[in-house]
């Protein structure tokens, strides 16, 4: 099987999971006894607002088809996706949900996609030197730390870093990812200047804690590669010892890391998620926080679907370029 | 297995100080040098004295008894905020067993002794919160909601995924099909996602307990998955052995050989996993409660403590209350080295 139909096969069979996520998801954030007209009416109260009268409750609920059955409403969120509809934000103005992600979830994918390339970078040189130089004193601290840093929970190392920069960099550009005075401006040279301020705090928050894991599998991958004859052939042949560990045998090593990216994209996405809540950054996890407390079900349940495309997605992307990258991998579907 | 086990020392001493964190967190009201609740309005926001324990005082005479040097309150005229100096007149000594705040442990002991304490002034090892509480005491007692939740949490997911992943792995077929695609489906959704989602259908008008023990049972209907996943693949293994044949062809019923037969066997890889899903629960709630979906106050925990810090300008002005994180660190530490050194005795070649 060709590489292009396995393509399109994997794609085809993704969608039927999707569409049952979409029902699963819709179908949790449904289960909180109530509806937004009741969380609408909770907060009108405790915000000082007074009580809301029962016909304006009534008036919301009517105007959201919040008092129809399930899979009536469920219908109504579903039916507008093939035209990119994913229904309206009824905590923000009933702004259309889609709007709201165009402008967050790119952010969002950057953040993660920053994260994932700042822990290879830093994990991937430090993998490949404890196998060069295994047993040395530098590997041994490095396993140690390695050690360590796979037991400590990403969220609480997450914490960690943002204290620390706390103490260590000017504070001013901790949270958020751009100054108040750039809200709503557009991008231009200080706006960036500002952003790329803001950026490495998040970046190193959520990406060190895939780090320590990565580097342990790179060493060991490396340490099994370096065994194999055809790095003997390569010394044998007289190149530099650079060249045999980075272009012949690190190449190899870093397959297994390329199909665990399925792995770290969850656990990148919940870090993400609890460090934009923490920092307040402008990406879809505040938004999702804010959208359960205010059980705004078509925001909530499309970002819960997002998120769940992006990881089917991502394992999509992982599986493929692993094909390209190592040519012994079969197109099969199990 | 118990002789291999005392062979990983980490394991063995962090199951040493586990074993220290619960008889500490059980008897919480002795070990904690005030009550949880309990607040000092003229200490808010008190640095920590931990580091200020004497033996020897300003005149350089040793004292064969710790002490502290009794820490007052003034008022910043700018700020109007609480500033701490140490009254250098004032010696207050560390004593065990000292008589404090009364209180009923367990529901049954009356007594007024706690493990440490000042007989006058006050100590505050790891400083106060806002409202003048003890934070050490408060990490003692939220210890208990902290270190609870993963055991009773992983009682849940072990009866949920053991009966699941035994049916699934014995019976095969359609029904093996059907549990497998819902466990695919559970594992696609983000898990912090959907323990928020979930955390949030828990009214917030319900009494703490109840919170308690909606976000336990939570963790238990999500994380079964896995669970149910490694047991059907131990089950498939073991299915095809003669042993399970014989007792098929001398007439054992399917429960039986599943009770007598396959759980037994497969028991050793249960409690590996378990072990290994207590630290996950624990993370879970603190960051649940972390975000202020979790447990609700008057109850607390650690996650709850470490919600002050959700305002990032907190921590730079009290970086002492970052000290509920290091509780759970090392909680989860040591049951990632108990876990992981189960594993090895279990199953050598697993690594």
């Amino acid at each position: 099987m060709g590489l292009f139909s396995y393509i399109v096969k994997r794609i085809l069979f993704s969608i039927p999971v999707i569409i049952i996520i979409s029902i699963v998801c819709f179908g949790i954030i449904q289960l909180p006894p109530g509806d937004y007209a009741d969380a609408y009416a909770a907060v009108a109260a405790s915000t000082g607002g007074g009580s809301v009268s029962k016909e304006y409750i009534e008036q919301i609920r009517e105007r959201y088809g919040l008092d129809q059955p399930f899979w009536i409403q469920y219908w109504r969120w579903v039916k507008g996706f093939p035209e990119g509809d994913f229904g309206i934000a009824m905590s923000l103005q009933g702004t259309p949900v889609t709007d709201i992600l165009k402008e967050r979830l790119p952010m969002t994918l950057f953040l993660n996609f920053s994260a994932l390339i700042f822990a290879l970078l830093i994990a991937l040189p430090i993998g490949v030197y404890s196998a060069t130089h295994q047993y040395s004193i530098l590997d041994y601290i490095l396993t140690f730390i390695a050690f360590i840093g796979i037991a400590i929970p990403g969220f609480i190392l997450a914490v960690f870093i943002i204290t620390i920069s706390i103490f260590w960099f000017d504070s001013t550009y901790i949270g958020r990812l751009y100054s108040n005075e750039f809200i709503g401006e557009v991008w231009n040279m200080d706006k960036i200047i500002d952003f790329l301020k803001h950026l490495p705090v998040p970046i190193i928050a959520i990406g060190i804690a895939q780090t320590s894991n990565t580097m342990r599998i790179m060493r060991g991958n490396m340490l099994d590669v370096l065994k194999q004859p055809f790095i003997q052939t390569a010394r044998a042949k007289g190149l530099s010892e650079a060249s045999v560990n980075w272009k012949h045998a690190a190449r190899i090593a870093i397959n297994p890391i390329i199909s665990r990216i399925g792995v770290y994209l969850p656990e990148i996405i919940a870090t993400e998620m609890l460090v934009s809540i923490v920092l307040n950054l402008n990406t879809i996890g505040p938004l999702f926080y804010d959208s359960l407390i205010a059980q705004d079900m078509y925001l909530a349940g499309t970002i819960l679907l997002v998120i769940s495309i992006i990881l089917v997605l991502g394992n999509l992307i992982a599986d493929i370029t692993l094909a390209l990258t190592d040519p012994r991998i079969r197109y099969e579907l199990t | 297995m118990w002789r291999k086990f005392l062979k990983h020392r980490v394991a063995v001493i962090s199951s040493v100080i586990l074993i220290f964190l619960y008889t500490v967190v059980i008897f919480a009201n002795f070990f904690a040098p005030y009550g949880m609740l309990t607040s000092y309005k003229f200490h808010t926001y008190a640095p920590p004295q931990i580091t200020k324990i004497n033996f020897f005082d300003k005149e350089g005479n040793f004292h064969i008894r710790p002490f502290i040097y009794r820490q007052v309150a003034a008022r910043d005229p700018k700020t109007l905020r609480f500033v701490y100096e140490d009254d250098l007149k004032q010696k207050d000594f560390i004593y065990f067993f000292v008589r404090g705040e009364p209180y009923t442990m367990l529901g049954f002991i009356n007594s007024d002794i706690h493990f440490f304490g000042v007989k006058e002034g006050s100590l505050f090892l790891l400083g106060t919160d806002i409202i003048g509480r003890d934070l050490l005491s408060r990490i003692i007692f939220g210890g208990r909601v902290s270190l609870s939740i993963g055991l009773i949490g992983v009682i849940i997911l072990l009866i949920i995924g053991t009966i699941i992943g035994t049916i699934s792995g014995y019976y095969g077929g359609w029904i093996d099909n059907f549990i497998q695609r819902i466990i695919e489906i559970i594992r696609t959704i983000p898990q912090v996602a959907l323990w928020m989602a979930l955390a949030s259908i828990i009214p917030k008008e319900w009494p703490s307990i109840y919170v308690y023990l909606g976000i336990v049972i939570i963790f238990g209907l999500i994380g079964w998955a896995g669970l149910a996943r490694e047991v059907r693949g131990k089950v498939l293994a073991i299915r095809r052995s003669d042993f399970i044949y014989a007792a098929e062809v001398s007439g054992a019923s399917a429960s039986r050989i599943i009770a007598k037969h396959i759980i037994p066997n497969v028991l050793s890889h249960i409690i590996v996993i378990a072990t290994l899903s207590i630290p996950i629960m624990i993370i879970g709630e603190a960051a649940l409660s972390f975000l202020g979906l979790g447990i609700k106050p008057p109850m607390t925990s650690w996650g709850l403590l470490l919600n002050q810090l959700r305002e990032v300008q907190t921590l730079k002005h009290f970086p002492w209350l970052i000290s509920p994180a290091l509780f759970l660190v090392v909680s989860v530490l040591c049951y990632n080295f108990v876990g992981d050194a189960l594993r090895d005795v279990n199953d050598p070649h697993s690594r």
